[in-house]
């Protein structure tokens, strides 16, 4: 009986138009996120360039050394509008003019003056990245000229004088100590963290969108009253509809993630397989995925649960996907709360809020993992377990009750 | 035995009493039909006796089960048919057929009563297309197919013809005569009075939640000396009326 129900709601959700959609968003983010990287990938490491050189002094003569060393060096001579034009013709990024006098002018302890004419065939990243090669460039330059003028006036070690000291970062972070600095490890953890908290609201969007839709569609297609009437448990019926959404949110949330798994290799090739544990020395053992899971699957049952009372508000399918907004809403405060705080850093207030919103647990489930709080996703656990078993005692209250038909309380007659 | 057994029956929603202190009987095998306008308390009515609504007072007894206290033993043995049913648009006329079916269907029956109900159905080669793509007549000949073709003891039919053509109007009614061959007792609900005369072994006027007049059509007819249920009708509402 259970399976019937099951099989029929996935037959009503997921159908041939509703795959294709989804699949087109995931295809979408992995082609934008491909194309992001390959506008990275594809910008030459040395971007073409040109020489105007008027000086005669030897500074002149570093910055020739050091750009040809850097770059694909197209024109050497004394006329700009010569330089530009062979720029134009091989795709330069740039003109640098050394004027008469540079070096003079810079050993009489003035400062030097470099002229730059840029050229920029469109706003897009690679030309951004082209530009941004060349200003790397020309910060080498102003180091070596700086250190060429130090030995110049004696300095042994012109390194030692640039940088005058390293940094050995360790920090203490939840009474651990790490061999890195806050910066590293935000880092790394950044890209992890990201990854579950969208993954998470993926799941609960899409599962709760399902059974709000399946709500929707039943009250539209006005087949609630038979459903109802049928020798078949109303409990059962609650139950089918959380089980064929959970399959549905989860079908979703994996081609979701394909897509945006692409997205994020795009931009960053490393950071969704960049294990934080073994890299900081925050290792989670078997429990601690076991855990997660937990609080993975109570959560996606209680944003199910929560997703069919808002549900038995609708009154036909358009006006379901109105009554998700809720949902959305708490799961995107969860989750962009998790991406950017840190729930130990949060004013009591909005710990507490965060506490009481069920999908914020295993956003931070990882995490705390990490650091050794067990207690606390434990505590998560049960908090939301309870939640949901009041909020599905609820629901079959309502599918018991005048009110899945009438829209209305029960009132007892007077008379 | 008796099919139905209602008394003393009352709901109401908010201040409105939809149904007021109504009873009657049904005998098994019969057609039993509630007739009366739009917002006479049919429907209230129909919905209580197939387990979706919970009566404010009496008591309402469907092949001896009580409704308050053994709605899943009932749901076991009744097929309701609400007014303005739909179907799952996503599915084809046979899989509704067979989605309905795995609820009713004992051990080794379940593709004779599938065959049944694409028989009933009457519906060709489309019994196998999608929902969405069928007429209102041919989705209301699926459901009532997909009512009857579990040999419900109780079939609850609310308006079954509502909205139908003639054609298609006739065809459902003889669908509904010949299932009391197969022993199931019906309960029909209708403002269509010529369709309950034809149909019913014995019917029950409702008017503003009460039953004002019950009995077979012949002999209501001949009580009030009126040529059909019509004038039977306007003549007990103009009696309870003064």
């Amino acid at each position: 009986m259970l399976g019937n129900i099951i099989k029929k709601e996935l037959k009503e959700l997921l159908t041939l138009s509703t795959l294709i959609f989804m699949i087109s968003i995931a295809f979408m983010y992995a082609i934008i996120g491909q194309s992001i990287g390959k506008a990275v990938h594809e910008t030459p490491q040395k971007v073409n360039i040109g020489i105007v050189n008027l000086d005669k002094g030897s500074f002149g003569e570093l910055i020739e050394h050091v750009l040809k060393q850097s770059a694909n060096v197209v024109y050497i001579g004394k006329s700009e509008e010569e330089g530009l034009r062979r720029l134009k013709e091989k795709n330069g990024v740039a003109l640098i003019a050394i004027p008469e006098g540079f070096t003079q002018n810079i050993l009489s302890g003035r400062q030097g003056e470099l002229e730059i004419v840029w050229i920029m065939r469109g706003t897009g990243i690679a030309d951004l990245i082209s530009t941004g090669r060349v200003q790397g460039v020309l910060g080498m330059i102003n180091q070596e000229i700086a250190k060429k003028l130090m030995e110049r006036y004696g300095v042994k070690d012109p390194e030692a004088v640039l940088n005058p000291f390293t940094q050995k970062a360790f920090t203490i972070l939840k009474e651990k100590r790490l061999s890195l600095s806050p910066a590293q490890i935000g880092e790394k953890m950044s890209s992890q963290t990201t990854l579950t908290s969208i993954v998470i609201m993926m799941l609960i969007l899409g599962a709760g969108g399902s059974v709000i839709s399946s709500m929707g569609l039943e009250k539209e297609n006005k087949t609630l009253e038979t459903l109802l009437t049928l020798p078949i448990k109303r409990s059962h019926i609650v139950v089918g509809k959380i089980v064929a959404a959970s399959i549905v949110g989860f079908i979703m949330a994996v081609i979701y993630m394909v897509g945006f798994s692409f997205y994020l290799k795009g931009l960053v090739p490393s950071s969704p397989t960049s294990g934080v544990g073994t890299d900081i020395g925050l290792n989670l053992q078997m429990k601690d995925y076991t855990l997660f899971g937990i609080s993975l699957f109570i959560t996606l049952l209680a944003g199910i649960s929560l997703s069919m009372i808002l549900g038995l508000f609708a009154e036909n399918y358009k006006s379901s996907q109105m009554l998700s907004f809720p949902i959305v809403g708490l799961a995107t405060f969860s989750m962009l709360l998790t991406m950017f705080k840190d729930l130990d850093t949060l004013p009591t207030v909005l710990k507490i809020v965060a506490f009481l919103i069920p999908f914020t647990h295993p956003m931070i489930a990882l995490r705390l993992l990490m650091f050794g709080k067990i207690q606390l996703v434990v505590w998560g656990i049960v908090y939301v377990s309870v939640f949901t078993g009041v909020i599905i005692f609820i629901i079959t209250k309502i599918f018991n009750s005048d009110r899945l038909i009438t829209g209305r309380k029960r009132r007892r007659a007077t008379s | 035995m008796l099919a139905v057994e209602v008394e003393d029956l009352s709901k109401s929603f908010g201040e409105i009493e939809a149904v007021r202190n109504i009873g009657f009987e049904i005998r098994e095998g019969e057609i039993f039909g509630l007739i009366g306008p739009n917002g006479a308390g049919k429907t209230t009515t129909l919905r209580i006796i197939a387990t979706l609504l919970k009566p404010d007072f009496g008591s309402v007894k469907v092949f001896g089960y009580d409704v308050q206290r053994d709605g899943e033993k009932i749901r076991e043995i009744i097929s309701y048919l609400p007014e303005d049913a739909g179907a799952y648009r996503n599915l084809t006329g046979r899989e509704y057929l067979e989605f309905i079916a795995r609820f009713f269907a004992k051990r080794g029956k379940f593709h004779e009563m599938v065959k049944r109900g694409v028989e009933i159905a009457k519906l060709g080669d489309r019994i196998t297309d999608k929902i969405s793509t069928y007429s209102k007549g041919m989705m209301r000949r699926l459901l009532v197919a997909r009512t009857l073709m579990v040999n419900p003891k109780l079939a609850i039919l609310d308006e079954p013809t509502s909205g139908l053509d003639v054609v298609n109007a006739i065809e459902v009614r003889n669908i509904i005569k010949d299932s009391t061959m197969a022993g199931t007792t019906i309960l029909l609900s209708s403002h269509n009075m010529l369709e309950v005369e034809f149909l019913c072994d014995r019917i029950a006027l409702m008017n503003n939640g009460r039953i004002v007049e019950a009995g077979k059509p012949e002999e209501l007819k001949s009580k009030y000396n009126a040529k059909n249920i019509e004038e039977v009708f306007v003549e007990v509402v103009k009696c309870s009326e003064i």
